[in-house]
C-alpha cells in the first residue's frame, strides 16, 4: 500500500488497525480536509447540479454529496446518508470546498448577548408547527 | 426520502444557518424517541470513529485488536424557516465520551436533561457537565407508563439543582410535548442571557 502525502502517513496504515482503515482508504489516506472547516451543523448548498466534466480525481463519494446538497444539508446529515464517518465526509468535503463546487454556512453562535432574535425566530417557529 | 424543505440557493442568496440544542439523560431514558416525536424526519445517526492517538495498545493476542472507537449519534431536524434550521442531537450516552460532547455543546444554545424517576441518578453526569460548561439547560421527567409520578419539587431537590433550573414533566413520545420543553428550555436561555447581560 501506499500513502501519498500528508504530515502523518502512517497514522491510518497500522496492518493492526483492521476494518477501520476502509473509510480512510475511500480518502485516499487523507485524515484532514484540504480546505474549509465542518461542524456537524455546518450547512452545505451544491453550487452545480453534478460536478461535471471539471471533476477530475473526484470519486462517486462527491457526487453523492453533489447530489446530496441540491438541498441544504448539514455535515452530519451528508455522514448519515452516506452511512459513512464524520471525519471521512470532512474530507471529501474539503475536496469539494477546494475545487468550488459547494458552498458552505457555518453555524449560527449568538455571540451577542443583547440579540434574541435567533430565539424569538425559534420559539416562534416551533409554536406554529 | 425527504432531505428537507429548502432548495438550493441561487450562488448569491444567503444561505440558511443552523442552530443546536441537546437531548442527554441516561442511557434508555427516551432521547432519540424525543428527537424523532420532534423531528421532521425519521432520527438520523452519524458516527464519528476516534482515534486513540499514539496510545500504547493492549496486548490482547488472538483478539481483533482496535484503536479506535465509534461514537454513534442520533439527530433530528427541524426546518424553523428558509433561513434557520434546528438540529437535534441526542448525547453519547457514555461518560468516556465526554470529548465528543464538548464538540457538541460548543455553540448549542442549551441542553434538554432527560430524567426517568425510576433511575434519576442516571441523569446527574448531565446535569452536572452542563453546570460546569455554564450551558443552559433544564430538566424534563419523562413519564414513562408504570412509573411513579414524583413531585417535580421533589426531583428538583434530589438533584440539587438550582431553583432557577426548570423541571417539567414530558412524553417524550409527544410531538407536542417535545415542542413545550424545547420551547420552555428557550425561554429559559433567553431569561439567563438577559440576566447576564445586566
Amino acid at each position: 500500500m501506499t500513502v501519498n502525502g500528508g504530515a502523518e502517513p502512517d497514522q491510518w496504515v497500522d496492518e493492526q488497525a483492521g476494518s477501520v482503515v476502509r473509510p480512510y482508504l475511500l480518502t485516499r489516506g487523507r485524515a484532514r480536509p484540504v480546505a474549509g472547516t465542518f461542524d456537524l451543523i455546518s450547512l452545505v448548498t451544491a453550487k452545480r447540479p453534478t460536478a461535471g466534466t471539471s471533476a477530475a480525481g473526484l470519486g462517486p463519494e462527491h457526487q453523492t454529496i453533489i447530489e446530496l446538497c441540491q438541498r441544504v444539508q448539514s455535515v452530519a446529515e451528508i455522514a448519515a446518508h452516506l452511512d459513512l464517518p464524520v471525519g471521512t465526509v470532512r474530507v471529501f468535503l474539503g475536496d469539494l470546498v477546494a475545487g468550488d463546487l459547494v458552498r458552505v454556512q457555518q453555524p449560527r453562535i449568538p455571540a451577542d448577548p443583547s440579540d434574541d432574535s435567533i430565539f424569538e425566530a425559534i420559539i416562534n417557529g416551533l409554536r406554529a408547527l | 426520502m425527504d432531505y428537507g424543505h429548502s432548495e438550493r440557493p441561487a450562488d448569491s442568496a444567503p444561505l440558511p444557518t443552523a442552530v443546536k440544542i441537546l437531548v442527554a439523560g441516561g442511557f434508555g431514558v427516551g432521547k432519540t424517541t424525543m428527537v424523532g416525536a420532534v423531528s421532521e424526519t425519521r432520527p438520523l445517526r452519524t458516527e464519528e470513529v476516534l482515534t486513540a492517538g499514539g496510545a500504547a495498545v493492549d496486548d490482547l493476542s488472538g483478539v481483533e485488536e482496535k484503536t479506535t472507537t465509534t461514537v454513534a449519534m442520533d439527530f433530528g431536524r427541524i426546518t424553523i424557516s428558509d433561513d434557520l434550521v434546528l438540529y437535534l442531537f441526542g448525547t453519547p450516552g457514555q461518560d468516556r465520551f465526554w470529548f465528543v460532547w464538548d464538540e457538541l455543546t460548543l455553540g448549542a444554545l442549551g441542553a434538554v436533561v432527560l430524567a426517568d424517576t425510576r433511575r434519576l441518578a442516571d441523569c446527574f453526569p448531565s446535569v452536572d457537565y452542563f453546570e460546569r460548561r455554564g450551558t443552559p439547560f433544564l430538566v424534563a421527567v419523562n413519564c414513562f407508563e408504570g412509573a411513579r409520578r414524583f413531585e417535580l419539587d421533589e426531583v428538583k431537590a434530589a438533584l440539587n439543582l438550582d431553583p432557577e433550573v426548570p423541571v417539567l414533566l414530558c412524553d417524550a413520545r409527544q410531538r407536542s410535548s417535545g415542542k413545550q420543553v424545547l420551547i420552555a428550555l428557550l425561554e429559559h436561555a433567553k431569561k439567563l442571557r438577559a440576566q447576564a447581560s445586566s
